[in-house]
């Protein structure tokens, strides 16, 4: 091949050069080439290896269907790999390689593949990695799974950089009336259709310009079509891909906003993810040449016709000298003379019989009744052996030379979105293509994504598709019609494979994986006939461009195979994207510390200036320890735990979930909530309580203070807080639609901290103006006062103890928190207190035996977790009626709480270790620990988690603790969870 | 996306609602058998076609609502507040 930029072709703009780099060497290009488009003006014929095979590949196409020029842009951080080179773009300063490829694409020292391609046929990675045959021999050794690194090196495409996406990225929703995919002719003429009527139009094109096929008539002017299209007010989105269609007419769009030029600030994304809700969807998205299967259809120089038709007139490149046209259908011959016309010697092969063309330059050479049957050459094409169309098995009858092969092996619509919504296609014989099948959503096909060929009647198609949207919309009642697929002179003839008729052959069905028709024999004769198993056999149709060009020759094969027609063989479904879509994109600013929402209390800056250490707890960021001099988080910890049990400690606990709960049936609610009995609780008194699901297991716990006669509030643990609320919605809303109650979460507007410790009365005392309140006559266990401290800020103060020992918490209006927790923290200095975090309050409660998240996991009853005291038999509650049912009451040898003391008591463990008895130390054990602490006050480290059978099965035998995460094993001595203080006379205090 | 026709909002992504369960189920009474609520528990039937069930606007105006959908086609026939008070007052809204 040697392609050349050619005089009085084209549209790219000469007046503007432009270089970029190709393998490290620089060339000039011009505004408005692709990266393709330049590489053939500087006539560089290899610009990629193939996937398995390394064999050298040219560019084969002009667009998003490319198999042959996949290349990494950019390097390091900024590397882009598997980039389509047909539809990237040239700008100043474009750096492109070559990949898959050692040390380059031009001499590849991996090209030993293409010659040592029987051992690598289908099937090649399932039957290797399984070992050697006859008995798997080696299969999972060190020394094969070291091979098979090697192996599976050996092939793939181009490489990530593995450095943070320097881009960045944005998501953006939109809506509109109607939104058409696709600018060629039929598009166009939609959308002046519909804007026409003042409906709102989108129109997306992929493309960095309007005009879909008719780029690459001389006489079509896109900035004119821009303008009016503009001027009737269409919204256009050009370089934007429509790459998946879903319910309800919501379409996914990628637009590149920068990909076409260099930009490396960070104040604009380099895409954009469009998510837009339409009323009606019109796809124009037109229809993809096919190419034919022969021996070495591949080698550098192969490219579909329609390529080389864009080349030529869009991009003012010929892309061969002595070219050979292979086809079976019509639409080659407008582009052999404008071939012919540029300057290049053409020599047509149709494999029909000689068929009738008006309008034909009859300069050209056209052999009917011939098929391309092998191109010789192995870098660049030298010649091509032709064989006669009606002698079966075929063999070479004569050979040309010429330095290009253009293939038309028909022509497949892109029925991809509407794919996306599960509509089959349907196979059409006499067009031989998947036709759009039918659908009753608002989605309209047009142009020759409907299989409609002639541009007159795709515009025609257009605009029916437009009314055809106003009609579903219910705007008008007109009329129209839908022209019929089709429209070409002579009808198309099969053509799929020319068989070589010797061994070895290379005749590519999917070029991008390096799947050949004896691939597909090969799946026939190992039973791989379904379609499903056949494309994951040979990975038909699986690269990047999920068989675009290869699909239908795939099946075809495998339908002569079975002496079937192609449709009784199957179609394949086609998943979102149409083409590849960076993770990025979907990403979007949901990326480092944006990947989540974070939470933070009234009172976090507050923390940190006290010197917090933060850690996530959900969406929550909450103080895991104050260090103190450089300590670390083990001795943090155990002096907050240490200082709280002897003196006092301050704890922010605001990220409770609080409820409020209001109405004359305000009680009644929380009773049948509640497995305690609610009914009874006093105003101002307040009771931990236990919420079931409705299968019986243990959904939450939390307090619940009386406020007044008809009002809660409710407190939840930080992590089911929402579903908690969702949940009380859901009982009053679905299914106690009598009662009146209201649930209103106040989570945000009260911030609140614990103070815990023997000192714990004498710090609030001296915050409040009036102490008295507090005393243990007024204010006694379980109680809550509203309060008002020193400056007058009214509060809530509830004595209630997580930590076992003396304890209160304090909830305050949220804009008051830092005040409230200056004031407190002056008072706790004065004992000798502490700020205390997270670690420091699960070491507490570990000692306490207070169950959690980590215990509460949705498998534990409220027996398991020994709390069956907590479910009344008075009365009816939720889960009430399961709680006992057979399948959890009849297993007596259920997991129940327990504490864990190591026999050895220098000895620690993680929470997670597996607990096994003696000798039989395997699967998942007769328990687990849940939760692990040093505990200061016992001197050596303590776990709470679950044992069949319990305490009273276990505690005189010595258990094993096996940890195989860390490699680590242990012996456990079983206790009672409640391992300080278990009468609590401490926190009644 | 499934968009729903919220009442109260108007038409939102499905993305803005969590999924409830099946809406043609009558829980029984506190008080009922273990047998009972077994079958209201754990026994579904797998619908092909339009089934009912409650989707929670979570993220809008918190409403629970019985959705008819097709569980082929994901087309939603009708929408309406599970509780009966609110659906006589959409009633009115119209």
């Amino acid at each position: 091949m040697s392609s050349k930029r050619i005089d009085n072709f084209g549209k790219i703009n000469r007046d503007k050069i432009i270089s970029f780099s190709w393998e490290k060497k620089n060339y000039f290009g011009y505004e408005g080439d692709t990266l393709a488009s330049a590489l053939l003006a500087n006539n560089i014929k290899i610009v990629g290896r193939s996937f398995k095979y390394h064999r050298p590949r040219g560019i084969m196409s002009c667009g998003v269907e490319e198999s042959g020029a996949l290349v990494t842009l950019g390097s390091f951080e900024k590397r882009d790999p598997n980039v389509r080179a047909t539809s990237q773009e040239l700008y100043q300063g474009l750096e492109a390689s070559g990949q898959n490829a050692f040390p380059n694409v031009n001499f590849d020292f991996g090209e030993i593949n293409n010659y040592l391609s029987r051992f690598f046929a289908a099937g090649f990675y399932y039957k290797t990695f399984m070992g050697l045959p006859p008995f798997e021999w080696g299969s999972g050794t060190s020394i094969w799974m070291f091979f098979e690194k090697i192996i599976r090196k050996a092939a793939g495409m181009g490489k990530l950089s593995r450095l943070p996406d320097p881009d960045s990225y944005e998501h953006a929703h939109d809506f509109c009336d109607i939104l058409i995919v696709g600018s060629g002719p039929a598009g166009i003429a939609a959308a002046k259709e519909a804007a026409d009527k003042k409906l709102d139009v989108i129109l997306v094109e992929q493309d960095s310009v309007l005009g879909g096929d008719q780029i690459a008539e001389k006489e079509f002017d896109t900035n004119k079509t821009l303008q009016e299209l503009k001027d009737l007010g269409v919204r256009i989105m050009n370089r934007t891909t429509a790459f998946g269609l879903y319910d309800n007419c919501v379409i996914g769009l990628i637009e590149r906003i920068t990909d076409h030029i260099y930009y490396d600030k960070k104040d604009i994304p380099r895409q954009r993810f469009w998510t837009i809700r339409a009323k009606h969807i019109i796809v124009g998205s037109g229809s993809l040449e096919r190419h034919i299967a022969f021996n070495n259809n591949d080698i550098p120089g192969v490219m579909t016709v329609n390529a080389a038709k864009h080349y030529l007139n869009r991009y003012g490149v010929l892309t061969g000298k002595d070219i050979v046209i292979a086809t079976n259908n019509d639409s080659v011959y407008n582009t052999a003379d404008l071939l012919s016309q540029a300057g290049a010697k053409v020599i047509i092969l149709d494999s029909r019989k000689e068929i009738k063309l008006d309008n034909f330059n009859n300069n050209i050479q056209v052999k009917f009744e011939t098929v391309p049957y092998s191109i010789n050459g192995s870098r660049k094409i030298k010649s091509i052996d032709i064989a006669d169309a009606n002698h079966q098995p075929y063999s070479k009858i004569d050979s040309i030379s010429c330095d290009q092969v253009l293939i038309s092996g028909g022509w497949s619509p892109a029925v991809h979105l509407l794919s996306h919504r599960g509509v089959k296609a349907k196979w059409n014989a006499e067009n031989l293509c998947f036709l759009p099948g039918d659908t009753k959503e608002n989605i309209t096909m047009i142009g020759s994504a409907r299989g409609i060929w002639n541009k007159s009647d795709c515009i025609k198609s257009g605009i029916a598709g437009a009314l055809d949207a106003m009609n579903h919309m219910g705007l008008s009642k007109t009329n129209y019609f839908f022209p019929k697929e089709g429209g070409w002179s002579n009808p198309i003839q099969p053509l799929y494979e020319v068989k070589y008729n010797k061994s070895r052959s290379k005749s590519f069905v999917d070029y991008q994986h390096d799947v050949t028709a004896d691939d597909v024999r090969l799946a026939h004769r190992e039973g791989f006939i379904s379609v499903e198993h056949l494309k994951r056999y040979t990975t038909l149709g699986m690269a990047n461009d999920q068989g675009k060009m290869g699909n239908i020759i795939g099946l075809s094969l495998m339908a002569d195979l079975l002496d079937k027609d192609i449709p009784e063989v199957g179609t394949t479904v086609f998943r979102p994207p149409y083409t590849p879509v960076s993770i990025g994109a979907l990403a979007g600013r949901n990326v480092g510390k944006h990947f989540r929402p974070l939470r933070v209390t009234p009172m976090h800056k507050w923390n940190l200036d006290h010197g917090a250490i933060m850690i996530d707890v959900g969406l929550y960021q909450r103080p895991w320890y104050f260090p103190k001099n450089n300590e670390t988080l083990s001795e943090s910890y155990i002096r907050e735990t240490t200082t709280v049990r002897k003196s006092v400690g301050v704890c922010d606990v605001t990220s409770l979930g609080k409820i409020a709960i209001q109405g004359p049936d305000a009680t009644e609610f929380i009773n049948r909530v509640y497995s305690n009995a609610f009914a009874k609780l006093p105003i101002g008194k307040t009771r931990y309580g236990i919420m079931l699901r409705d299968d019986g297991i243990v959904m939450d716990d939390g307090t619940s203070w009386r406020l007044s006669e008809n009002e809660y509030l409710m407190t939840t643990s930080t992590a089911q807080a929402g579903k908690v609320m969702s949940w009380l919605e859901e009982l009053l809303q679905t299914r106690w639609t009598d009662l009146k109650v209201n649930v209103t979460s106040v989570s945000e507007q009260w911030a609140a901290a614990a103070i815990s410790g023997p000192r714990s009365r004498d710090v609030i005392k001296n915050c409040l103006e009036n102490p008295s309140l507090i005393e243990n006559k007024n204010l006694p266990f379980m109680g809550f006062v509203s309060a008002n401290l020193k400056d007058g800020t009214p509060c809530r103060i509830v004595r209630i103890s997580f930590s076992g020992e003396l304890g209160y918490e304090i909830y305050i209006g949220s804009d008051y928190a830092n005040s409230m927790m200056d004031l407190i923290w002056k008072e706790v200095q004065n004992y000798n207190g502490c700020l205390y975090g997270l670690e420091a309050l699960g070491a507490l409660r570990v000692e306490k035996g207070h169950v959690t998240g980590a215990e509460l996991d949705g498998r534990v009853t409220i027996e398991d977790a020994g709390l069956g005291k907590m479910a009344s038999t008075k009365k009816s509650y939720i889960g009430s009626a399961m709680r006992t049912r057979g399948s959890l009451s009849a297993n007596k040898d259920r997991e129940q709480l327990v504490g864990f003391f190591p026999v050895d008591k220098k000895e620690t463990f993680d929470a997670g270790t597996i607990v096994c008895e003696k000798n039989k130390i395997k699967g998942s054990g007769i328990g687990r620990i849940t939760s692990v602490t040093h505990s200061p006050e016992l001197g050596h480290w303590i776990g709470i988690g679950f044992v069949q059978g319990g305490k009273e099965k276990w505690h005189n035998t010595t258990l094993i603790g096996s940890d195989p995460v860390r490699n680590k094993q242990m012996e456990l001595e079983v206790v009672s969870p409640h391992m300080i203080d278990p009468e609590g006379k401490r926190m009644h205090a | 996306m499934i968009r729903i026709k919220c009442p109260y909002c108007g038409e939102r992504d499905h993305s803005e609602f969590t999924y409830g369960g099946d809406a043609s189920i009558n829980y029984p009474s506190l008080d009922a058998s273990e047998a009972e609520w077994t079958e209201a528990i754990f026994f579904r039937k797998n619908i092909k076609g339009f089934q009912k069930e409650t989707w929670h606007h979570l993220n809008g105006c918190r409403m629970w609502l019985e959705v008819e959908r097709s569980t082929i086609t994901h087309e939603i026939k009708s929408v309406k507040p599970c509780h009966p008070d609110l659906q006589k007052l959409m009633e009115l809204k119209k």
